[in-house]
């Protein structure tokens, strides 16, 4: 780890204020600790906003749930609106980590965590998301738990969280505040695909804070699964993730929402498929077509094949969990 | 003799327990001291190669890095390898750190940044720059594997005939199975802490499975001589095997401490503890042959592990495969291959871990064909005898073991059927494994004390990883003695104390607590001496006749305190020798190994 200088600003603005280049924000500082502590980034100031008054929920005039950045993932988990109008994002955020880890660990910081791509965090190796330019071992190296959708020549990283999963198949929405004011953000824009620009996960400025994650009204809590895969049933990402939410009329399918999460560079939807399923009947047919939709364009890399086909497996199940009302199985963790 | 008393057998607390859960139980890398300086290792990024040049010159501008330490600047050490064999070495040329240019494996120490503190290490560390000469490397065991050679291990000779009993059987299986790497990476990462003495000697807190063998290798490697040398380990925060050779932080510490007369430490990150010893990489082969009744008929089990290029590890790995069924026709292999790794390491059931692996799936692949229940296939090649020897075993429950297992799984509900039983949504399936594993002993001693006060302390040299040896030493020593178990210490962590072996090998109770028992005999020897001398009603009282328990010497209705006889020699306290007993590593015409049943239910 690096000298660095640290400041605990009182107000959003003083942040923003206080951010440079070579800056970095820090709240829970689970993600950030691990990569200066490895040399993998070196910010030389720290901006500490755990001071900021950007830890509450409330209700929006819309009906959705305006859900503050510095709200623990372990609050906003266990939080009775979340738990009976969002069950799929509770289920997703208890899927991930440990509950230390969610303790510690902010709404904001959550969106913001890099990838776990073994060789990212090799620094005595190449990496186009550390050092642009410098190559990708992984595309050609161990890449079993890479991606399948999206990847470029630079980069097959995935993004790692299971709360952003769920948020994009909830279609939260980002707000964010810079030097040039406001701004929000859809969550599907939010996180980008690695293209020739790796180094880059999100749309975000360095100036920018994310101040508060918006949930439109829908909670889909009737008929929502959070399915996560991984290789030990505790503290492991997943290899897989599915949130699958569906707005049922009878048998009928009125609208679907489809995410994908340890498969690519940001949370994967396909909204072609999601409109595929509306109008369709609820049966295991139906959810193997969109399955097979979904993935017929998945591109493996050579150890990940297997990726493919637990994801056909895992979307016809957590559609079918979320179509019965199935809570998920096992433990949280 | 004794009356029994209550204290083995007990479940009890740990006796260390208290100090570890409050925090004061002190681990290596703990020991504070003013002016104590923190090391922090440089890694290779390669794995094979050579050392061009070590630019240290920008973490040496840095205020507070005191030195930077290299294979060019470093202190002498020993120039062959004998030294460097510790008590655990593999065959070979032992691995010397920062020794010359040479990079042998990814992740070997080039360099150590002394600085006044730990982070200030860690960073200076970081802007060291090395050049380096990269070679072609290989680590991969697989590809390699055509090139293995056969390992230096005294293996059972075949016996019967293999070849002929395999083809010739009604049903067999052949088949393969690769075990991964595993790193030992105990909790207490490893680190040392070398407390330079004013007269030059070195007091070194170590986490280590054997202060007596560290203090030889610091010893031997750096030319001092054995009273210069103390190393302590009162706690060890879990090791598994990793403790069992004198790991590189050691060696580093003491030559920073050598080098700059300072008290240093050196502490590894999480991510160096993956840089030494580590159970290795194996490609197992197993052909069974049998009769359609289940009788083993012909058992082959090839391993080919992997070694470094400088050490041979070896283990045992196959072994079992000839010893835990009854088969007259066996053939057992092992080979190595040399990688550009570090050399493998003993870790938890070294061997029996691996090989039983390949055997006991081989035998449900063979239950499977035979369609025979796995526990009666075990049943119908029930051993009773060590064959790879020829030698009974003096006990063997591995019947009953299987028996009760079975009764106490319900193992009649299951349906061998695969894909037929479920846990609500889930597909389980149930299964089973025999082991086997080495009763061993080695020497080891044990000193036994008496104060005044009638307090018994016994020491030995030994360590407590984690495994209760405190506890259990504390328990031994109280019944041999009949004193009551508050009334005890057992010292142990410190080379200075009477000789014991590595703990590891499962054999740490059986050996340093039969010296315990016998320093403890000794002790009441010297007591009751001092009783037949002092107390008219004991003269001529031998120790069959008398009994050591509550604190007292007793005979019949005549009693006298422990702590009064104490007394009696001249306010001295009475001491039994260090009493040293013979390594029986095989013993004489029995063989005693301990033997487990495993059933586990596998979600699927």
């Amino acid at each position: 780890m690096n000298p660095f200088h640290y400041s605990k600003p009182d107000t959003v603005q003083a942040a923003i204020d206080l951010s440079s280049p070579v800056s970095r924000f820090i709240a829970g500082g689970t993600n950030l600790l691990d990569l200066m502590k490895e040399n993998l980034t070196r910010p030389e100031h720290l901006i500490d906003i755990t001071g900021l008054p950007l830890a509450d929920l409330s209700e929006t005039p819309s009906g959705g749930v305006m859900i503050g950045a510095l709200v623990s993932n372990a609050d906003l988990a266990w939080h009775p609106w979340i738990e009976r109008r969002y069950p799929l994002l509770s289920q997703a955020i208890l899927a991930g980590a440990s509950p230390q880890l969610r303790n510690m660990a902010s709404t904001g910081g959550n969106l913001l965590q890099r990838t776990r791509c073994y060789y990212f965090y090799d620094a005595n190796v190449p990496c186009n998301k550390r050092q642009p330019g410098s190559g990708c071992p992984a595309r050609d190296g161990l890449n079993r738990i890479h991606a399948i959708f999206g990847a470029s020549d630079q980069c097959v990283a995935t993004h790692p969280s299971d709360m952003c999963v769920a948020l994009a198949a909830l279609e939260a929405v980002v707000h964010v505040l810079g030097r040039g004011g406001a701004r929000t953000i859809e969550f599907a824009d939010f996180h980008r695909l690695p293209g020739d620009a790796p180094e880059r996960d999100n749309q975000l400025a360095d100036d920018e804070l994310v101040t508060a994650i918006e949930l439109p009204a829908p909670g889909f809590a009737e008929h929502s699964h959070y399915l996560k895969i991984r290789d030990r049933a505790s503290y492991a990402f997943a290899l897989v993730s599915v949130a699958a939410a569906l707005e049922l009329d009878g048998p009928v399918i009125r609208q679907a929402r489809l995410a994908l999460g340890g498969v690519a560079h940001k949370p994967w939807r396909d909204r072609a498929v999601e409109s595929w399923l509306n109008g369709k009947t609820v049966s295991r047919e139906t959810f193997t077509a969109a399955a097979d939709a979904l993935l017929q364009n998945a591109e493996p890399l050579e150890h990940n094949g297997f990726k493919v086909r637990l994801a056909r497996r895992a979307i016809v199940r957590a559609l079918s969990d979320a179509a019965l009302g199935v809570a998920p199985q096992g433990g949280q963790a | 003799m004794n009356a029994s008393s209550q204290s083995i057998g007990q479940s009890l607390d740990r006796v260390d327990g208290l100090l570890k859960v409050t925090g004061q139980a002190r681990y290596a890398g703990e020991y504070p001291e003013d002016g104590l300086l923190h090391g922090s290792v440089v890694s290779s990024k390669i794995a094979r190669g050579r050392v061009l040049r070590i630019d240290a010159s920008r973490a040496l501008a840095l205020p507070g890095v005191v030195a930077v330490i290299d294979h060019a600047n470093r202190p002498r050490i020993a120039s062959y390898d004998e030294p460097y064999q510790d008590a655990d070495a593999a065959d070979g040329s032992p691995f010397r750190p920062l020794y010359n240019d040479q990079i042998l494996y990814s992740g070997q120490p080039l360099a150590l940044v002394v600085a006044e503190n730990l982070e200030l290490a860690r960073y200076a560390g970081s802007l060291i720059e090395i050049d380096y000469e990269a070679q072609d490397h290989q680590t991969d065991l697989a590809i390699l594997q055509n090139e293995a050679h056969p390992a230096p291990a005294e293996l059972p000779k075949p016996r019967g005939n293999f070849q002929g009993e395999y083809a010739s059987a009604a049903l067999s299986v052949d088949v393969s199975y690769s075990t991964p790497i595993e790193h030992h990476n105990p909790m207490e990462p490893h680190a040392s802490t070398v407390l330079f003495q004013p007269d030059g000697s070195l007091h070194i807190h170590d986490k280590t499975q054997g202060t007596q063998n560290c203090q030889a290798y610091v010893q031997k490697v750096f030319g001092l001589e054995m009273e210069q040398v103390r190393v302590f380990a009162a706690f060890v925060g879990g090791a598994f095997g990793s403790g069992l050779r004198p790991q590189y932080q050691l060696p580093l510490a003491v030559m920073a401490a050598l080098a700059l007369k300072r008290s240093v430490r050196v502490s590894l990150t999480r991510q160096q503890m993956f840089t030494f010893g580590y159970r290795p990489r194996t490609l197992q082969r197993v052909q069974l042959g049998a009769a359609a009744n289940g009788r083993l008929l012909a058992v082959a089990h090839t391993a080919v592990g992997q070694t470094s290029r400088f050490e041979d590890f070896t283990e045992h790995v196959v072994e079992w495969s000839g010893m835990l069924y009854h088969c007259d026709n066996v053939t057992l292999t092992y080979k190595l291959v040399p990688l550009d790794v570090y050399t493998p390491l003993d870790m938890r059931a070294p061997g029996a871990a691996l090989g039983l692996i390949g055997l006991e799936c081989a035998m449900d692949e063979l239950a499977c064909a035979l369609a025979i229940d796995p526990v009666q296939l075990r049943l119908i090649n029930y051993a009773e005898r060590n064959e790879n020897e020829g030698k009974p075993y003096s006990s063997k429950e591995l019947r009953e073991c299987y028996a009760q297992g079975a009764q106490r799984f319900g193992w009649d509900k299951r349906n061998p059927e695969p894909r037929s039983m479920r846990e609500g949504r889930q597909l389980v399936g149930w299964g089973m494994a025999g082991g086997v594993w080495e009763a061993m002993q080695q020497k080891a001693s044990a000193k036994a004390s008496l104060d005044t006060d009638g307090k018994l302390t016994v020491s030995s040299a030994t360590t407590d990883i984690g495994t209760g040896t405190y506890t259990v030493m504390t328990q031994i020593a109280a019944e041999s003695c009949g004193v009551s178990l508050e009334n005890v210490t057992f010292v142990l962590g410190d080379s200075s104390l009477p000789t014991a072996p590595l703990q590891g090998g499962s054999f740490t109770v059986s050996s340093v607590g039969t010296a315990v028992q016998q320093a403890c005999e000794a002790l009441k020897e010297k007591l009751l001496a001092v009783a037949r001398q002092a107390c008219p009603a004991f003269s001529g009282a031998t120790l069959e006749q008398v009994v050591f328990v509550d604190g007292q010497l007793r005979l019949g209705e005549a009693s006298v305190a422990l702590a009064e006889l104490a007394q009696k020699k001249r306010r001295d306290a009475v001491a039994g020798p260090g009493h040293r007993r013979t390594g029986r590593k095989t013993p004489g015409l029995r063989h005693r190994y301990p033997f487990g049943g495993v059933r586990r239910s596998v979600g699927g």
